[in-house]
């Protein structure tokens, strides 16, 4: 719009202008757009420098590795090989990978399916729905280092709550220290994680949920459609895109994940790296732990095989699911 | 649950039986959500009505509330004596709040930019600004720390909050000029009738989206006042760290004393579930709100 600010308003230009503000932009402008520049400017640079570029410099480096004289020498896949095949390193990253695929299933396996439980009962309206709703949301708001250490303390056989709970009900038998065990550990600090981020699909649903136009819901009911006929044949398909977004964010949130486990259990991971995932191996590798020296460039090979997990999860997001992203995510 | 029961109702009669089943029906979310409610609720009420207690309380009876017979502050004590709870709290409000002023600002400067102007490159730069959306930041860590270094930024909120700008921008910019291409195009072109520059216009058009400046500023504040990461790698000291990773080393150290444990757990919940309560109902509507265009 370089044309328009230092112009007179000459009625040509103002039909222009008036007409359409895109269509003036477009005309061949002779005047430099510096406004355009300063707008994008600040954004620009603060993304590329501190974004971007440490994203990419980031993949350069899991093709270099360390000499004895301390410099850097390109090394191409060899990082790759020693991260799948070393007896050192291998075990830790097959184990890590399966970890954080069971930590991904049982977000989408328990957390999305009770989300869109909840939303649909907030969606049917009525009395307290409001409450309920930020009741649920509010463990979404605290941080991993809160969530953590409120549930080490509950279900530590120390405090003994969670087991005198149990034995309320009657089931004082069946208490474990969950977190402690290495068959138990994982899924339970999954189940921590779905506890607290419940709320992020439920919101997502709600808001998905309750803008479905209520005529097709009356028509539905007209032809006689039940209550769970009209959500699963209707609302739901309706939704579809919101499922994908959910998915999708459940995916990139849970392989990027380390807070949590970094919070209940320390870097290593325990016990014996049971709830062992990418985050936390990428910690470890990059800054070492106990006897493991810290390595940049394993570190980095590690960022970059999550990054490749991420983006396979985002492109087959995009390439299956749909190609626009919406403005719900958050 | 209206929607159960009204479609029961089609070819039945209005008897005792419909009845019930309308009030079973209406019962049956209540209860679930009520559950599900207790269950989100109950281990926060549980740690803070836990901190004004005795040890001996504090094990002896768990679900108690604080009564005169148990009441104790020795933890808020000694985590007020012992922390650097100050320091940290301080320490977050400032990274927090100058990220967030500088992600609103140029976000809605490039948002402004990308929603405006039909230049050359507008799809490819819209594109170019949200890779990060989808592609976390921390994978850049072994790089970004190495820049830090460079930059003479390790250990300083400066840092910090220069990662969280570069985090917070892609959303912003993506939300926010979906919002600015909804603003009328007669009053900016009325307002460049009357000689405004393209700068006067984009203060012109901030105030009108202010509802998604507010939303995105909630939703861009939680992950930076309750991240880990970066202030564990990029400024652990003592100085520096913010209240999240203050508390994270705290509760490491005090592991056995409960009462400084379950105070300082309190005293980091408070500040953002008291911002929750005020602000909740306002970022709930904005998710839906957006959902709805």
């Amino acid at each position: 719009m370089g044309v328009v600010r230092p112009v007179p308003a000459t009625p040509a230009r103002l039909g222009i202008n008036v007409g359409g503000v895109n269509v003036s932009t477009k005309s061949k402008s002779r005047t430099f757009p510096t406004h355009i520049v300063v707008f994008l400017a600040p954004a620009v640079i603060v993304y590329t420098l501190f974004m971007i570029y440490p994203l990419i410099d980031s993949l350069r480096l899991s093709f270099f590795a360390t000499g004895p004289d301390n410099k850097e020498y390109f090394v191409g896949f060899q990082n790759y090989v020693k991260l799948f095949t070393d007896s050192d390193y291998a075990p830790r990253f097959w184990g890590a990978l399966k970890n954080n695929i069971v930590f991904f299933l049982v977000h989408m396996l328990v957390q999305n399916p009770i989300g869109l439980l909840l939303a649909a009962l907030l969606a049917t309206g009525g009395w307290g729905r409001k409450f309920y709703r930020t009741v649920l949301f509010m463990p979404t708001v605290l941080s991993f280092v809160i969530i953590g250490f409120i549930w080490n303390l509950i279900l530590s056989p120390l405090w003994g709550v969670a087991e005198s709970i149990l034995k309320a009900v009657g089931l004082g038998a069946l208490f474990r220290p969950w977190l402690g065990l290495e068959s138990t550990a994982l899924v339970t600090i999954s189940l921590i994680s779905v506890w607290q981020f419940v709320g992020i699909p439920m919101v997502l649903f709600y808001a998905a949920l309750i803008g479905i136009p209520e005529e097709l819901i009356e028509a539905a009911r007209v032809d006689g459609a039940t209550g769970w006929q009209i959500f699963w044949r209707i609302k739901f398909p309706l939704i579809l895109p919101t499922v994908g977004i959910v998915g999708i964010l459940t995916f990139v949130g849970n392989f990027n994940a380390f807070d949590l486990i970094y919070t209940i259990k320390g870097a290593l991971a325990g016990p014996n790296f049971a709830t062992d995932i990418m985050g936390t191996l990428f910690y470890r590798t990059f800054f070492g732990q106990q006897l493991q020296l810290g390595n940049p460039t394993m570190g980095a090979t590690v960022a970059a095989m999550m990054f490749l997990i991420i983006l396979s999860g985002v492109l087959i997001y995009m390439f299956l699911w749909q190609r626009r992203v919406q403005t719900v995510e958050m | 649950m209206t929607t159960v029961s009204r479609s029961i109702t089609y070819g039945k009669d209005f008897g005792l039986l419909y009845r019930i089943r309308l009030w079973i029906g209406r019962l049956i979310p209540h209860l679930i959500l009520a559950g599900y409610s207790l269950l989100a609720v109950f281990p926060v009420i549980l740690i803070l009505i836990n901190s004004f207690k005795t040890r001996k309380a504090i094990f002896g009876e768990p679900f108690a509330f604080p009564n005169p017979s148990n009441f104790d502050l020795i933890g808020y004590q000694t985590v007020l004596s012992r922390s650097n709870f100050t320091q940290n709290f301080l320490n977050s409000i400032i990274v927090t709040g100058v990220s967030l002023f500088f992600i609103l600002l140029f976000g809605s400067m490039a948002a402004f930019a990308l929603s405006e102007y039909n230049f050359r490159g507008n799809t490819l730069m819209a594109l170019y600004l949200s890779i990060g959306i989808m592609i976390p930041i921390r994978l850049g860590t072994v790089s970004l720390l190495r820049l830090m270094v460079k930059l003479g930024l390790v250990n300083t909120l400066t840092g910090l909050i220069l990662v969280y700008i570069a985090q917070g921008l892609p959303l912003t910019i993506f939300i926010l000029s979906q919002f600015m291409r909804q603003v009328p195009k007669e009053l900016k072109d009325a307002a460049r009738i009357d000689g405004a520059s393209e700068y006067r216009i984009y203060t012109m058009v901030l105030p009108l989206v202010r509802p998604a400046l507010g939303a995105i500023g909630i939703f861009t504040m939680i992950p930076i006042w309750n991240d880990l990461w970066f202030p564990l790698v990029i400024a652990p000291s003592a100085k520096t760290a913010t209240i999240t990773l203050g508390v994270q080393q705290f509760l490491g150290q005090f592991v056995s004393d409960w009462n400084a444990v379950l105070s300082s757990l309190s005293l980091a919940m408070v500040p953002i579930l008291i911002l929750y309560v005020l602000f909740s109902q306002q970022m709930i509507r904005s998710i839906t709100a957006g959902a709805l265009k």
